[in-house]
Order: C-alpha cells, then structure tokens, then sequence
C-alpha cells in the first residue's frame, strides 16, 4: 500500500518528522515500510511563473519567445511549446534550477536534469517552462494537464510562489507492507491510527455528519440478504441530483500519490473512502435497477456475466452476485455490472458497502480470473462496523463537494454483528512473558491510544471491533512490546535445566558419509524431490517397475515437477550430463536426499521417505572406484562383516554385465554399476559414467560407532601364495569365500595379487593368485598348522572346480 | 724394521693423501689391521727384553691411538663432504606440481547448514527431522493456520490430496516434537520445504528451512532475542548487531523479524544490503498459547520461542552467490569453490 505522508498528517497534524525517523519508527513499531519517494525529488528553483508577452522566434519557426514574471523579475524563456498564451500561470524553473525529466515522459533520470541559462537560436533563454512530464509526473496523476506542452495553473495560484507546492509535490510516498492479521491497516486512517500511537500524537480521524434531505432511502431501494453466510451485511444510502464533475484537486493529488487515477467526483469518491477507511464502496445507477431491490444471492452454475469492463465472466454456484428484482448486476466485492454501470447521465445513484466473506470473496476471483482493487481489500475479511462509517463518509463527500444531495437514512440489512472482545489485563504475567517491567501506567498508555479501552477496576480490556486480530493475552502482549519498542526488551538467554545438544544417530551417520564421499574425491550435490514422469522411460524401467509406482503432486508448476522421485538416478544423471556437457574433466559427485516411496497409490498415509547416498562420476576411475568409496563408508560406521556382490542385481539402466547389488549380512542394502549406455545416450553423455546407491535406513540399523581394540599381534605371521587356474564363470568372490570359510581361526589376511586370462591359460579358464597370511595371538604358529590350513583351503577350492598350478 | 715414528710418519702421510673413504679404509688395515705394521711390532715384542716389553708396549698404543684419531677425523671429514655433495645433487624444484587427493568439496548449503548445527548444538539444542510429505494437519491447522487463510492457496502450497501436501514450511516439525511431551525442549529441525514458486534466480520450489524452537517454564521474549542475537554473532562476527521488528506468523505472538547490520559494510549502506546497512535474516516469536494447547502444552504454564531460517539466503548472503539456480546446477567448478 502507498500513501502519502500528507494524507496522514491530517489525521495526525502534530506529527514532526523526517522521512527517515518516520520510515524507521514506523517499522520498528510494526507498521513496515518498504520505502518512500519524495514527489519533489530533484525539482530546484521552480515558480509559478505569468507570461506577459510572447513574439515569434526571428530565425525558427517552431519556437516562441517569451517574457515571465516569475514575481521578482520578469525573465526571457525561449520555448517550443505551442500551448501557452499571454496570461497563463505557468510553472517556470529558473536558472540553475533542476527538474526530475524530460518532456517525453521516459525513465527519470537519477540525478534530474539541471537548467541552465543559454541560448536558442541565438535568442538568450533564461530558465524553462515545464510540462507535468518535467515535474517526474503525469497525466494519470495530473488529468487537467495538457496532452502536449506546458503545465497551466489555474488562476488561484500566486505569481513567484513555489510551484511545487502549488502542484502538491512537497509530499513524500511511502509504501508499506502490512501483515495479513492487520486488516484495519489497509487504510489511511489505520495506518495514521499507528502512526499516532508511534508518536504519541493526537489521532485527529474525520467527523462524520451527513446532511441528508427528508426523503428516506427506504423508498428508493429494499434490500435483501439471501446468503447471509456470504455478507454479513449490507449498507445501502441513496444519492440524488448527481452532478457529475472533476473531483477537487486535494481529493485528486491523495489518490494519485496512492497510484489512482482520478476520474470524477462520484468515482474519486468511492475510491477515495476506500482507501481512507478500508472498506470498498460500489455506486450503482438506481435507474438500472429495477424493482427498487437488491438482492444478495449467489449465482448459479454456467451464469454468465458481463463486468463493467465488457469482459464475459463464467460464474458458478459459490460466487455471490448482487441481483436486481430481475438480474445480476454486479459480482459482489469484485466488479459491478456494465448493466448498472454509472455513465455522465446519472441522475440518482444506489452507494453500496457490504461486508462480504473474505475466504469466498478471495477463491472466487480467483476462479473467476479478476481480482480488483476491491476484492484484495475483501478477501482479508473487513469489520461489518466499519461500513455504515464508511458509507456515510462518502455520503458526507458528496455534499460536500456538491455531487449530490443524500436522501435521508440508510438501508442496513446484517446478520448478528460481532461484539468486541473482552481481553484480561494482567500487566504482570505480560511482564513475565516478555522478560521486561514495564509500569502499568505505561502499558495502559500504550493501549488506549489503539484505542483499547482499560478497566482498571476490574482489570479488563475492550479491543475495538476493527482490531480483528486482538483475541487472547498472548496478542495483548505483542501490543504493548511495540509500542514500549522491540529494542528495549533487553536480551537474555533461556535460564532452566541445560540440555544436551546433540545430532540424531541418523544424522551422524550422513555427517560420516559426506566426509568419506568427500576424501574419495566426491562433491556434494543436490537436486529437486520431484520430476517429470518421462524419467521412467529414460532410465528404461520396466512397465511393471515398482520404481514407477510414484505420488504424484495435484498442482505441479509442470509436468516436469509433477511426481516425487522413487530413485535419485534421474538427478545424479543430470547433474553429471550438465558437468559432461560444459566439457568438465572427471566429474565426481555425491547426493544425500531423499525417495518417496509409497505403501499404496493414491496416497492415504504419510509415503516412506528413505534416505539415499547416491555417488555417480565420469572420467577416471572404474566399477571398482565406486566399490572402494562403498567399502571406506561402511568399515568407517563400524560395518565391517563381509560384503557380497551379487551380480544379478537386475537393474535395466546398468550395464548387464557391470553391476552388483551390495549385501550385507544377508540383506540388499544398495547397488552400484556402470550406466547402460543406452541410458547415457538417453542423457546425452557419450561417456562411460558410473553410479552407486545407498539405501541409508538400511545402512543406519546396522552402523555403530562402538570400537574395541584387540591388541597388535606379538608373534610372527607366516604367508603361502597359490596360484589357480580358475572357470571364467567363477568370481574371486567365491574365491574368498572358501578361504575365508576354511582357513579357521589363524587366517589373519588374504590378497588377490594376480589375475591372468590368455595365451599360457586354456581356453574358458583364468589364473588367479592369492596371499593368504596366518598369525596366531598366542603363539609362533608351527608348519603343522599352516599346511593344515592350506589343505582345507585347497580341497574347498578344488571342490568349486579350480586346479591348483605348481 | 721401521720404527714407531717411521711407521707413524708414513701412515699420516697415507691418511693424508687418501681422497676415498676405500682408501682410508685400506690405511686402516695397512697399519692396524691384523696383519696390519703396528700389530707386525706387537708380534716382534717376544724379541723385547722382557723390561722392556711394557714401554715398547705403551708406546706402540699409543702410536695406534695416534692414528686411530687422524683416521677417526679424516673419515668423519670426508664423509661430511660427501653428504654435503650428495644434498648439493639432490636439489628439487619446490614450484612442481602439488600431487593431491582431489579431496571432494561439500555443498554450500551443507557448510552453512553445519555452521548453523554447530552454534546451537553447543546451545544444547538438539538437531532433528520430520516428513518432507506431510499432513495438511502438521502444517497448517496445528500451527493456527485456519482452513480459510491466504497461505493455504493452492498457488503456494503443493498437495498430493487434500490431507496431504508437501511441506511448506519446516514448523510442523515444532509440532511434531511437542507432541512426543518431552519438556523442555530446545530443538533445531533443518529439512527441505516446498512452495510453487517458479525457478529464478532468486526463487526455488524446493528449498531448506532451519526451524529453531525453545519450550520450558519461564521462557521470555528477553530469551528469543537473546539467543538469535548470539546465534547472528556466531555466525556473522562478533560485531553483529540485530534488530529486531514486529512482523506476524500465525503460530507465534508477539512475531518479529530479525535484520542483522551487513557484514560486508558493518551498517555503513553498500550494494550488497542495498544502501539500507541491514538484511533480513529470519523470522521469530514467542510460540503462540493456541499453538501449545493443540500439541498438548499448558500455555499458563510453559512458554516458548521459535524461528524459521532459510538456509538458502544466508548460504546466498555468506559466500555472494547471486543465482539459487547454481545451488541445484552441481557444476563442478561451483561446488569445487567450497
């Protein structure tokens, strides 16, 4: 919301400050401010300037020369404006002065444009006359100012005067951001409210009478409320023998400082009440009413309508229309009718201001498609009390302004209204909840001038209806901390029982996971929860894979946002073609985010949302680079049992020979593998790329942190190396098993140190040569029990079909 | 037979004149060797008379200690002009190329985030999550947020169904932790939320939140804007100040917002705070009475305080980057910045 300061200043006219105090006071006290502009911004040694005689320009033809009293001389101003004439009052910038643009209306230049004495054509030119254009405005704001040319004043301004004043441009914008909660803030008269009570100025709100004639507005119009649930009331006043005419300039300068256009005195009216008292008026032409009725009703499904700004509305049966004896005239709290419209000829005019349902008022134009000045202010749901203030404010314009004359009373049909609410003043538990001690002198203070009513005898306050926010002691609290001032609260830290901080164990494992991933060489990604269906097809799932079992998201900004991910594949593989695709060498990159995994579709409980650990990399490196980041986690949180690799991992984006389901201790905690390459070519990577996942929930249950030491081996380690002539088809992994399985309690360590295919090895087998090392902790171990050893390795692995080579 | 002094004259004569430590080596056994000349007189002593033997004895030792000395020095002196030599031949060239790990680097927001994790870990706070999916519950009617307000507009919120949506905000963890009627609680609860916002530079609709929050008997607004106060010190310098303003969230009264005077122009007005000399950096209150008594809390009794910090503006604020978009790139030149 903008509005400008002098408009506040007539409801708080002792109020004294600059432009910063008043930005940073009001902020600080809750009313925030987004910032300001001064409407005088570089306009310098501008006048009201009269022009005394014009000749022709001897050597140019498009300019005139001009003589003008600027009140203390009289100066020579050459121009090319064809506007002016001998006599008018013309805002003049004299030498050395600035103005804020040029006269073609574009950008405003940051410092302005200075003027300086010269001369055109050969003829001196001693300052300029301006256009509303120089003066860093425009002919929304300015209406009365020529499409072309020079400003002219009317005759009521004095020769030598400040031109700017003259204009109204002393003035300074502010724009605010008001809370959804505070409603009564989106008008002048609540900001100024605050504004007072910041100060501590006198809130000086207008005094509305209205002089009505003796009609009564009864016999012009009947209203009828049928869904009450959707208008909580509806004020109806009649106006006659409207003379339509400018608005006065004060009322045109406050709604064009607050970016309205004004129109005409019937129009700036409804407008101007609007945002001086927060409550959106409607003006019907009673004589396109017919019947002399209103009736609220809501509209019913596939009505169409056409709002006063000739556009077809399609309706349905929630939103609420105000309705004559025999049609729709107008979309209530959105737009009025183009049927009942106010045109020049209007001759007795129906003022409306109802209290509509904001939550309905807010879903409807947004079904609708039309939101409007009035329907922001509904949607956040007004006090009922404030329109009948409203409406006869307006009323009281009219009258004044002489657009009318106002028939007698007002047509009020409402539900029961509201009572204020009645809140327990307890200044010392406010205290404690705060950690101040402040007096209750002061917080009294505070509160009456938000107009609270405090009952000190029994301890009690009344909040005004239009405070809708007030409702509970803790709201109380926060008014009296704003206006004694955030800053002063003094800051203290919690006293109570310590408490020890501390990670989740789930959380320290990750925290682990980062650190290896990262001493791997890995860097840390992160990419969005949801994707596009069309993954599936990219990672060539099967039509039954249980991966394509995803929730999928109502309102999606697309189909590219549309479903939560089952796997991080799509996002590893992304972000690893991005990095191909700008030609980055040797990308390595990890991710620690989640899958939502659901138990049934569509969705009736909370999903699983599982924790994976997904590493992915081109360039350098191989299955087994992946292999080894794998094996450095888990032995670092403890799980050092075994792994197996199983190579029936089935996964279709892997290559089918290249890819390993990780279990340990019987179950599949994760997979790793190089990327089929029908799947890099889906992802425009013409590279081998590899790409492991973890499944954390799996890995946390098992991992601990726990160690215990069991001593450095003391004796002597004896090592016998075999060499084997293998069956292709047998992994070393079997291998190890049987070594593992049979070298009993003094194996201490084995390692693969050769493996062979080729010319010296017949055809379909392999050599595969171990280390094996034995140690026993309380013993020299003795030949004995080394060659017993090897015999139950070598009879296993002879078991398995493997020959031993001498 | 040559005597002592000959022999002695002729082995430093040897010594001296020896350019290798072989040579030395050889003088060593030539003169004191077992078939060395000094043991050659030892053996000649049975030729000595017998009162004699003694003196020669002493003379011949102490004609060995001579040379063992010169021996001793000259091989010491050579071997040190040998090291000397070697080290001289050894020289590298120091401005080669480093061989490194190519260690990873974390994300930025995992720095930011830990940063965060650690000031109020050492504040006793426990750090924890809740569902990144979650009840429409959780997230907006446990935290006085009615079925009627703006917030819970489909253009903010995405639903899977109208129980269920993914989380806007990271306060339903609040919830969530108060229900367990574990007291006191000092909880911090990071996690992503999500909001349909389209994708700029300055917006995601997806994104981090580190939710705070503080429950016990006694707690005040004193406590709330102590606490961030130390927490913005912590995190951007000793010098931080904090201003507080009232601001409104439906789950906390009295609500505020908390600036923190820039650390890049320490309050002066720059670019980077756009001349104002303060940035927003969270939003905080005391947990609002309604807000306890849903979860099970007696607000005459407790009070609370919590705050929502978004981890993206302070890891955009504290390394200058001045595009979100880069955090969801993962091109490795970003990250390897970190």
């Amino acid at each position: 919301m903008n509005t400008a300061l002098s408009w506040i200043k007539a409801y708080v006219p002792e109020l004294d400050v600059t432009d910063h105090e008043y930005f940073d006071a009001m902020t600080l006290s809750g009313t925030k401010c987004e910032g300001f502009t001064r409407l005088d911004k570089n306009l310098e040694k501008i006048v009201v300037g009269q022009i005394l005689s014009i000749e022709r320009h001897p050597d140019a033809d498009k300019l005139i020369i001009c003589q003008v009293n600027v009140g203390t001389e009289t100066v020579q101003i050459v121009t090319g404006a064809n506007n002016v004439k001998v006599g008018d009052k013309v805002p003049v910038v004299l030498d050395g002065g600035r103005v804020a643009g040029g006269h073609d209306g574009g950008p405003l230049p940051e410092e302005g444009i200075k003027i300086k004495a010269g001369k055109l054509r050969g003829i001196p030119s001693n300052g300029m006359m301006c256009s509303i254009e120089e003066l860093g405005s425009d002919r929304n704001f300015y209406p009365e100012a020529p499409e072309e040319g020079i400003y002219i004043f009317g005759d009521d301004v004095e020769v030598g005067s400040d031109a700017v004043e003259a204009l109204g441009l002393h003035d300074t914008v502010f724009e605010y951001e008001v809370t959804s909660n505070r409603v009564d803030c989106f008008s002048v008269l609540g900001i100024a409210r605050e504004v007072a009570a910041t100060f501590r100025k006198p809130f000086i709100p207008p005094v509305v009478t209205v002089k009505e004639n003796n009609e009564k507005a009864a016999d012009y119009i009947s209203v009828k409320v049928q869904d009450e649930d959707l208008c909580s009331r509806y004020c109806a006043r009649i106006c006659t023998n409207i003379k339509i005419a400018p608005s006065p300039k004060w009322m045109q300068r406050r709604l064009s400082a607050q970016g309205i256009r004004p129109i005409n005195n019937l129009v700036d009216i409804t407008n101007y009440v609007m945002l001086e008292y927060g409550q959106p008026m409607h003006a019907y032409d009673l004589d396109t009413v017919s019947g002399n009725q209103i009736i609220v009703r809501r509209a019913k499904d596939g009505d169409t309508f056409r709002t006063l700004d000739g556009q077809d509305r399609n309706l349905d049966s929630e939103v609420l229309m105000i309705c004559d004896a025999e049609k729709e005239i107008g979309i209530a709290g959105i737009m009025g009718g183009e049927n009942s419209m106010i045109t020049d000829h209007v001759n007795t005019v129906l003022f409306e201001a109802a209290t509509f349902n904001g939550a309905n008022i807010r879903k409807a134009s947004k079904r609708i498609g039309l939101r409007t000045d009035a329907s922001g202010i509904f949607e956040k749901g007004l006090d009922p009390h404030n329109a009948e203030e409203a409406i006869n404010r307006a009323c009281q314009l009219m009258q004044e302004l002489g657009a009318g004359d106002v028939v007698g009373s007002m047509v009020d049909v409402h539900a029961p209204m509201k009572e204020e609410v009645q809140i327990p003043f307890e200044p010392e538990r406010i205290n404690k909840f705060l950690g101040t001690d402040i007096s209750q002198a002061d917080m009294v203070t505070y509160l009456k001038k938000i107009e609270i009513k405090v009952d000190e005898d029994k301890m009690m306050l009344t909040c005004p209806t239009f405070r809708q926010d007030l409702l509970s002691f803790a709201d109380i609290a926060e008014e009296v901390a704003r206006f004694y001032g955030y800053d002063k609260i003094p800051t203290t830290l919690p006293s109570g029982a310590a408490t020890a901080g501390k990670l989740t164990f789930k959380l320290r494992i990750e925290q682990k996971a980062r650190e290896i991933a990262e001493f791997c060489g890995f860097s840390q990604g992160t990419t969005y929860s949801f994707e596009s269906p069309k993954v599936f097809d990219k990672l060539l799932l099967a039509e039954d894979d249980k991966l394509r079992q995803a929730i999928t998201i109502s309102n999606p900004l697309g189909e590219d946002f549309s479903i939560m991910r089952t796997s991080t594949l799509n996002g590893m593989l992304t972000s690893l073609a991005t990095n191909y695709n700008r030609r980055n060498k040797d990308v390595r990159l990890y991710e620690l985010g989640n899958v939502y995994l659901a138990d049934k579709l569509p969705l009736t409980e909370l999903p699983d949302e599982r924790m994976q650990f997904t590493l992915g990399f081109y360039g350098d490196g191989d299955f087994y680079t992946l292999k080894g980041v794998i094996e450095e986690f888990l032995e670092s949180i403890g799980m050092k049992k075994r792994l197996e690799y199983d190579p029936k991992a089935g996964k279709n984006f892997l290559h089918p020979g290249r890819q390993a389901n990780v279990c340990y201790d019987g179950e599949i905690i994760g997979y790793l593998g190089e990327v089929h390459p029908a799947v890099c070519d889906n992802y425009d990577m013409s590279t081998r790329a590899y790409i492991a996942v973890l499944d954390m929930p799996m890995i946390v249950s098992q991992a601990t942190f726990d160690r215990k030491y069991t001593g450095i081996a003391r004796f002597p380690a004896v090592s016998r190396d075999i060499s084997m002539t293998v069956p292709k088809n047998i992994l070393v992994g079997e291998i190890e098993k049987v070594i593992e399985q049979r070298g009993g309690k003094i194996l201490e360590h084995y390692q693969l140190f050769d493996i062979y295919e080729g010319d010296q090895i017949k055809e379909g087998f392999k050599s595969v040569a171990y280390s094996i090392t034995f140690r026993a902790q309380d013993r020299t171990l003795e030949e004995a029990d080394i060659t017993g050893a090897m015999k139950k390795i070598l009879n296993g692995l002879e078991a398995i079909g493997i020959e031993l080579r001498q | 037979m040559k005597t002592l002094e000959e022999i002695k004259k002729e082995a430093l004569e040897q010594i001296a004149s020896s350019d290798a430590l072989e040579k030395l080596n050889e003088v060593r056994v030539n003169f004191l060797g077992k078939k060395g000349e000094l043991t050659a007189v030892l053996k000649s002593m049975k030729d000595v008379a017998p009162e004699d033997r003694p003196k020669v004895g002493q003379m011949v030792n102490e004609t060995r200690e001579e040379i063992e000395k010169v021996l001793e020095e000259a091989k010491n002196k050579m071997e040190a002009a040998l090291r000397e030599a070697k080290l001289k031949s050894e020289v590298i060239d120091v401005t080669l190329p480093a061989k490194k790990n190519n260690v990873g680097h974390r994300h930025p927001n995992t720095i930011a985030l830990e940063e965060v994790e650690r000031i109020f870990v050492g504040m006793g706070y426990e750090v924890m999550e809740g569902p990144e999916i979650e009840k429409d519950y959780y997230n907006f009617e446990a935290l006085n947020i009615p079925a009627d307000h703006p917030a819970k507009d489909e253009q903010d919120t995405f639903y899977i169904n109208s129980d269920i949506l993914l989380r806007t905000q990271t306060s339903p963890c609040q919830v969530r932790e108060m229900e367990k009627g574990k007291l006191p609680i000092r909880m911090l609860a990071p996690g992503r939320v999500f909001r349909a916002d389209e994708v700029d530079a300055t917006h995601s609709p997806c994104f981090n939140q580190i939710e705070g929050m503080v429950v016990d008997k006694n707690i005040t607004f004193a406590d709330l804007k102590g606490t961030l106060a130390e927490f913005a010190r912590q995190l951007f310098g000793e010098d931080t100040k904090v201003k507080f303003r009232p601001h409104h969230f439906p789950f906390t009264e009295p609500s505020a917002e908390m600036d923190v005077s820039c650390f890049k122009c320490g309050g002066k007005g720059c670019r980077f705070c756009k001349g104002e000399g303060w940035i927003e950096i969270l939003g905080c209150g005391m947990v609002h009475p309604k807000v306890l008594k849903m979860s099970g809390i007696d607000p005459q009794e407790y009070s609370g305080f919590a705050f929502g910090v978004g981890l993206e503006r302070i890891t955009l604020l504290k390394y200058e980057i001045d595009d979100m978009r880069l955090l969801y790139e993962n091109d490795i030149r970003f990250l390897k910045q970190f």
